[in-house]
């Protein structure tokens, strides 16, 4: 085997005219342990129009869909662990005949650095023009970063319920054991908090967790 | 965080990372005056493309994927260098009970012994292709890894070939213990504390030990971004400093329990500690309740185990050369050799009196007994490093080494 820096594999490129092939016409398969980002990406490419996309969750059994779809481009999470399982598949299974390389052209380093910031690895098959296959990268990636945004304001928005529940708790607790009243003991944890520069919802949770002490 | 970080290294869960988390969490680095920031990696993929991309600096790697990385054989492939190592050995085969107990019929009883075990392995690939059962599948953690390589070696000298008599799976340290017992696969070979960990959950048993298939070899290294290297090069030395000093204290072992501790913390490996001392003592269990105490199981200082010899990457490059992953050239083998760099290890370690050999190569499995062997500073022993089959790697023969493997190649009984 040549250790041609290009290619990886044991068969040659399959030969490509320009133009024979519409873009539409590209296999895509998602490879993609989340189900919710998953479906974010195969949505974003069937709205610009592309008909043959796969997706598959699980990496049992990736090669057989591999030999089925026959992919020209495979997108899956950078930090999926069976990435390694996947690059020793186009190295040596007798299943997956096609050299696979990741990014058409190495010397768009940008492309490739936003790929990585933005959690996206893809696997193209080479000889692919890079045209061709940069605006499928780019929604990828802006599918991957919109998904990180969502988790990330969901997550805000968990820690926000969840800190309204403990000071609700903590003036609960001062209501009753100091007789304020709810504005009062609000008053009370917003002036601990400025004094002591924390936030209300640490000193709220300091409260319920000494209070529980307490009680216990 | 990260952005204000001197280093930025990444790292695979793994006891091997030893070295590198003991520099950070023991302040070896910082007394060098380095902030080193930490990464967390879920596969050798994704080091080597943050490596790629520059976002890190470098990383707690296999042996062999500096090697790969500038031979241009990854889909991604950064220009990489190792000066350092992160230790010798560390490793094991583990097969499933059902396997253990055919490798006992087959004569094999639990020594760990690579020789009479391959011979018993061998009589079990025989008997089961007879039987008309499918091949025996093995998991190892990457391609390019002194895992598949050293199952493939011992393998191939037991008259197995490694790539039609048996199948070689792909798959994450992590899961090899449920893997084994799921019957996905048969047998592993990987790093601690998955052996361990597969022995304990009653999954499987050890059936050989990197440092009896050969003894004191190479398996992690530290990788480093060349360009990052060359733009770096005081930090660089202070690093490799820091690693040194960390590798004296991992190898006391006073230390031992203490190190476990650490290791098993959530931000690094996330396991229980007792999985990891094992790995640390040598004193492995082979089957639940047995013990076998494994001489330089993992050594992390003694033996020069921070030094990363040339012949090392040679005995890699030929391995690759001979099971296909690339072909051999004398510009292939040039690139391979300067991809491990003692000069840059001599360089950073000069003022320290560590032991410096002298010599970038050696003859590798030529030493039967511990060798005081000529170095600056002090006194080195080497060895013993023998192959469990006899052979040797001499590195300025390794045309004929190639040559005479490729044509040993155990013909195809079945006539395919």
């Amino acid at each position: 085997m040549p250790a041609s820096p290009a290619c990886l594999g044991r068969a040659g490129a399959v030969p490509r005219l320009d133009g024979v092939m519409r873009d539409a016409d590209l296999s895509i398969l998602v490879i993609d342990e989340n189900a919710i980002r998953a479906q974010i990406i195969e949505e974003g490419l069937r709205a610009a129009g592309h008909v043959r996309v796969s997706v598959v969750r699980e990496i049992q059994g990736v090669a057989r869909t591999i030999e089925r779809v026959s992919p020209d481009v495979i997108v899956i999470d950078l930090e999926n662990p069976n990435r390694d399982m996947l690059e020793s598949m186009f190295l040596l299974s007798r299943s997956v005949q096609r050299p696979i390389a990741m990014f058409v052209d190495r010397s768009d380093r940008a492309a490739i650095e936003a790929a990585v910031e933005a959690g996206v690895s893809a696997y193209v098959v080479d000889g692919l023009k890079q045209e061709r296959v940069k605006p499928i990268l780019d929604m990828a990636i802006s599918r991957f970063n919109a998904f990180s945004r969502m988790a990330r304001e969901l997550e805000e928005a968990r820690t926000e319920l969840e800190n309204r529940k403990t000071v609700d708790r903590a003036k609960a607790i001062l209501m009753k054991s100091r007789g304020l009243s709810e504005e009062a003991a609000y008053r009370l944890l917003r002036t601990t908090a400025m004094n002591q520069n924390r936030k209300i919802a640490d000193i709220a949770q300091s409260l319920v967790m000494a209070a529980g002490l307490l009680e216990g | 965080m990260s952005e204000d970080a001197d280093i930025r290294v990444g790292f695979v869960p793994l006891l091997d990372s030893a070295i590198l988390v003991s520099a950070v969490v023991k302040g070896f680095a910082r007394e060098e005056g380095l902030v080193v920031a930490l990464r967390r990696e879920p596969s050798w993929s994704s080091i080597r493309d943050r490596l790629a991309v520059g976002a890190l600096d470098a990383a707690h790697i296999l042996a062999p994927m500096p090697i790969a990385a500038n031979l241009g054989l990854f889909p991604l492939s950064p220009s990489l260098i190792a000066p350092f190592a992160m230790g010798l050995g560390g490793n094991a085969v583990t097969v499933s009970n059902g396997v253990a107990h055919e490798l006992e019929q087959a004569g094999a009883v639990e020594t760990l012994d690579a020789g009479v075990v391959g011979r018993a392995l061998k009589a079990v690939v025989v008997a089961r292709r007879g039987r008309g059962l499918p091949a025996l599948r093995f998991g190892v953690v990457y391609s390019f890894s002194g895992h598949n390589f050293e199952l493939r070696f011992w393998l191939a000298a037991c008259g197995i070939d490694p790539d039609r008599d048996v199948e070689i799976v792909v798959l994450p340290p992590p899961q090899m213990p449920a893997a084994l017992a799921d019957g996905q696969i048969d047998g592993f070979c990987a790093g601690e504390p998955w052996n361990t960990a597969a022995v304990r959950w009653g999954a499987g048993r050890l059936a050989t030990v990197k440092a009896r298939i050969w003894r004191s070899s190479p398996e992690k290294v530290l990788g480093v971004s060349r360009p990052w290297a060359e733009d770096n090069p005081a930090a660089l030395d202070a690093f490799v400093r820091a690693l040194y000093r960390a590798a004296l204290w991992c190898a006391d072992k006073g230390n031992h329990a203490e190190l476990a501790r650490i290791l098993a913390a959530p931000r690094f490996l996330d396991v229980d500690p007792q999985l990891l001392m094992t790995g640390l003592t040598g004193a492995m269990e082979v089957a639940p309740g047995r013990i076998i105490t494994v001489d330089d199981f993992f050594l992390t200082a003694a033996k020069a185990a921070t030094f990363p010899w040339q012949s090392h990457a040679l005995w890699f490059y030929s391995q690759m050369v001979r099971w296909g992953y690339c072909s051999h050239s004398p510009h292939n083998t040039l690139i391979a050799r300067d991809s491990y760099r003692p000069d840059l290890y001599r360089r950073a370690l000069r003022g320290l009196g560590a032991p410096l050999p002298g010599a970038n190569l050696k003859v590798e499995g030529a030493l039967l007994a511990p060798t005081p062997v000529g170095a600056a500073n002090s006194s080195l022993v080497l060895g013993p490093d023998g192959f469990f089959d006899g052979h040797i790697f001499d590195p300025d023969r390794i045309d004929d080494y190639i040559r005479e493997q490729m044509a040993a190649r155990v013909p195809d009984v079945r006539g395919g």
